[in-house]
C-alpha cells in the first residue's frame, strides 16, 4: 500500500497519516485513498483508531505527522471551508436537547449560511427523508436511540455535502433500526453522496462499503472488497461446532486434515473450509458428537480473526 | 454573518424559551437586596458617621456594589455549569465544530453572550437603582458598561478554567470559596479599607474591589478620572487574559 501513486482526483487522500496523543500512538502511519461516490469503511474494534481517523478527516483534529487532503484541500490550511462541504454523524449524539426536532436542522443551517427559506424547505424534505416528518415540533429527548440517530443523519445532510461522515452509525440500536439507517445511507449512496463510514460490525461493513480498510492497534492490517478480503483471507464457507460445556472433547489432532485451517475460540470451533458440509460429515465419522454443528458463508469477521487472532467484539 | 454572531443566535434562541422568567428574576433581585438591605438595614446604619460611606445613604452606598456583584454573580453562573455542558455534557460545540464554525468563533460567541446578559440584568438593575434614589449623578450611565466590564473580567478567566472540568465539584468550590467571600468582603456593603491590611490587598487584586470602587464612584457623583482609568485597566487585563486561556483550553478540549 505504501507505494500505492497518488491519485490527485481522489475525495479523501492519506500517506503516512499519523495521530499522537502524548505518547500514545492513535494512528500510526495509515495510507488510504476515498473516491467519489463510493462508500468506504474502517472496520477494527474499540481503541484502533477509527475515530481518530474520522476527526483528522473533519477536519476537527490536526493530523501529528504525514499528508491528509480532504477535497484536494489541506485541513491543516482551508479546515473551515473543507467543513462547509462535509456531513458528520459522530459517534456521541450531539444533537441539540434544548432545541425540537425541526430546529435542530434550521439552527444548525444557519452555521452553514444557509437562507431561512431554503433551511425551512430543506429541514422539511430531510424529515421526510429519515421518517421523522410527523415529528417537527417535538422535543428531542424522548425519541428513540433510532429516531436520535436518523436526525442526526438528518442534520448533517442539511448542507447537502459531498461527503458523509458517520463513526459508528449504528452502535447501541435494535435491528430493526440498524436496517432503517443502512437502508437510508444506501439510498444516499445511490445520489451519489461520498459515504465514510466506522463500525465495528462485519455486516455492516458488507452491507455498505464498497471498499474497506481493517484497521488494529493503530495500523491498516488488510484492504480491499468485503468480497476480496474474504476470498485472501478466509475460505468459502465455516464449519461452526460447539460442544456442551462439560463434555468438551480433547480435540488434540482429531481435526486435522479437516479444514484449511482451524481456529478454537472459548465458546466453539471454527473451521475454514470450502465445503462446510463434507467437513460436519467428516466429524461425525471420526466420532466426535457437538452439541451443535453450523456451516455458514465466511464473513468479515473471520477475515478479521485471521489477520489479528483476535475476534472484533470481545 | 460572522461565526461568532451565529453562536450567538444559537444561544438567544435558547434564551427565547426562558426569557421570562429570567427577566423577572432580574427584575426582583435588586428590588429585595436594596429593600431588605439597602432601605431596612441602612435606616440603622445611617445614623452611623456618614462620612465613612461618602456621605451618602446607605442605599445610594450599597447599590453601586450589588450592580457590581450582580454581574459578577450572573457572569459566575453562565462560564461555569453551561460551558461544561456544550463541552461536555451536551457536546454542543462539538457539533458547531463539525460546521465551518472556529474555536475562535465559539469563544468569540461566548463573550457576545455573556455582554448580552450582563447588559441586561446591568440594565434591569440601574433601573431599579432610580427607582430606589440611589442615583446621584449623570456619569451614573457609565456604571452600566463598567458593571459589564467587571463582569467580563470576572467571567470570562472562570470560562477559560469552566472547559477543563469534567465534574460539577469544582464549580461548587468555586462558589463557596471565591464568588461568596467575594461578594461579602469584596466592597459591596462595607469599604474594604475597613478590612484587615492583608485582607484589604487580597480584595485589591480582585476584579470585583475594582468593579465595584467605580461603579460607586460615577453613581455617587464622585468619580475622578485617573482613579477611573487604572480600575478599567485592571478589569480589562482580567478580560483580556480571560479571552487569551479560553482560546488555548477550548482548543485543548475540542480540537485536540
Amino acid at each position: 500500500m505504501a507505494d500505492t501513486p497518488t491519485r490527485p482526483d481522489a475525495l479523501i487522500h492519506a500517506r503516512g497519516l499519523t495521530k499522537l496523543f502524548g505518547s500514545l500512538v492513535a494512528v500510526d502511519a495509515v495510507d488510504f485513498d476515498v473516491d467519489r461516490g463510493e462508500a468506504f469503511g474502517f472496520l477494527g474494534p474499540n481503541g484502533a483508531g477509527k475515530t481518530s481517523t474520522m476527526r483528522m478527516i473533519g477536519c476537527v483534529s490536526p493530523a501529528s505527522s504525514g499528508e491528509l487532503r480532504v477535497l484536494g484541500m489541506d485541513p491543516a490550511v482551508e479546515g473551515p471551508r473543507i467543513r462547509a462541504r462535509l456531513g458528520v454523524v459522530p459517534q456521541a449524539d450531539t444533537l441539540d436537547r434544548e432545541l425540537r426536532v425541526a430546529e435542530n436542522l434550521y439552527t444548525y443551517a444557519r452555521y452553514f449560511d444557509i437562507a431561512g427559506p431554503v433551511a425551512r424547505k430543506r429541514t422539511a424534505e430531510l424529515l421526510d427523508f429519515v421518517q421523522l416528518g410527523d415529528r417537527w415540533d417535538d422535543e428531542v429527548e424522548p425519541l428513540s436511540g433510532g429516531m436520535k440517530r436518523r436526525l442526526a443523519i438528518a442534520r448533517a445532510l442539511i448542507s447537502e455535502p459531498e461527503l458523509l461522515l458517520l463513526d459508528e452509525p449504528t452502535t447501541g440500536l435494535d435491528p430493526q433500526a440498524r436496517h432503517m439507517v443502512w437502508d437510508r445511507l444506501y439510498r444516499l449512496k445511490q445520489r451519489g453522496v461520498t459515504i465514510v463510514l466506522t463500525t465495528h460490525y462485519m455486516d455492516e461493513a458488507e452491507q455498505l462499503c464498497d471498499r474497506l480498510v481493517v484497521m488494529d492497534k493503530a495500523k491498516i492490517v488488510a484492504s480491499g472488497s468485503p468480497r476480496e478480503l474474504i476470498e485472501r483471507y478466509a475460505t468459502r464457507e465455516v464449519l461452526e461446532l460447539r460442544f456442551a460445556i462439560d463434555a468438551a472433547p480433547d480435540l488434540d489432532g482429531k481435526l486435522q486434515g479437516l479444514a484449511d485451517r482451524v481456529e478454537v475460540l472459548p465458546d466453539r470451533v471454527l473451521l475454514y473450509t470450502d465445503d462446510g458440509d463434507a467437513a460436519a460429515a467428516a466429524i461425525h465419522q471420526r466420532g466426535l458428537r457437538p452439541e451443535s454443528t453450523l456451516v455458514r458463508r465466511s464473513t468479515l469477521e473471520d477475515v478479521f480473526l485471521h489477520i489479528t487472532g483476535r475476534r472484533l467484539i470481545e | 454573518m460572522s461565526g461568532a454572531l451565529k453562536v450567538l443566535s444559537h444561544h438567544l434562541r435558547l434564551y427565547r424559551r426562558v426569557w421570562k422568567g429570567s427577566v423577572f428574576v432580574s427584575f426582583v433581585s435588586p428590588v429585595l437586596y436594596l429593600a431588605s438591605i439597602g432601605v431596612g438595614l441602612g435606616s440603622l446604619v445611617s445614623r452611623g458617621p456618614a462620612h465613612a460611606i461618602g456621605g451618602v445613604s446607605y442605599a445610594a452606598f450599597i447599590a453601586p456594589g450589588l450592580l457590581a456583584a450582580t454581574a459578577m454573580m450572573t457572569a459566575s453562573s453562565e462560564t461555569t455549569f453551561p460551558i461544561m455542558a456544550r463541552v461536555y455534557w451536551m457536546r454542543t460545540y462539538d457539533a458547531m465544530l463539525a460546521s465551518p464554525l472556529t474555536v475562535r468563533d465559539l469563544v468569540g460567541g461566548e463573550l457576545l453572550w455573556l455582554c448580552f446578559r450582563l447588559a441586561l440584568v446591568s440594565v434591569i438593575f440601574f433601573v431599579v437603582m432610580a427607582a430606589f434614589h440611589t442615583v446621584h449623578s449623570v456619569q451614573a450611565l457609565f456604571a452600566i458598561p463598567v458593571a459589564i466590564l467587571s463582569g467580563l473580567a470576572f467571567g470570562l478567566p472562570v470560562m477559560a478554567w469552566s472547559a477543563k472540568q469534567r465534574t460539577d465539584t469544582p464549580f461548587a468550590l468555586l462558589f463557596r470559596f471565591v464568588v461568596t467571600p467575594l461578594f461579602v468582603l469584596g466592597g459591596t456593603f462595607f469599604p474594604i479599607d475597613r478590612l484587615p491590611r492583608l485582607l484589604e490587598d487580597i480584595a485589591w487584586l480582585t476584579p470585583l474591589a475594582h468593579g465595584v470602587a467605580l461603579t460607586r464612584a460615577l453613581t455617587t457623583g464622585q468619580a475622578a478620572l485617573s482613579s477611573a482609568l487604572g480600575h478599567v485597566t485592571v478589569l480589562a487585563i482580567y478580560a483580556a487574559i480571560g479571552i487569551a486561556a479560553a482560546l488555548v483550553t477550548f482548543r485543548q478540549e475540542l480540537a485536540r
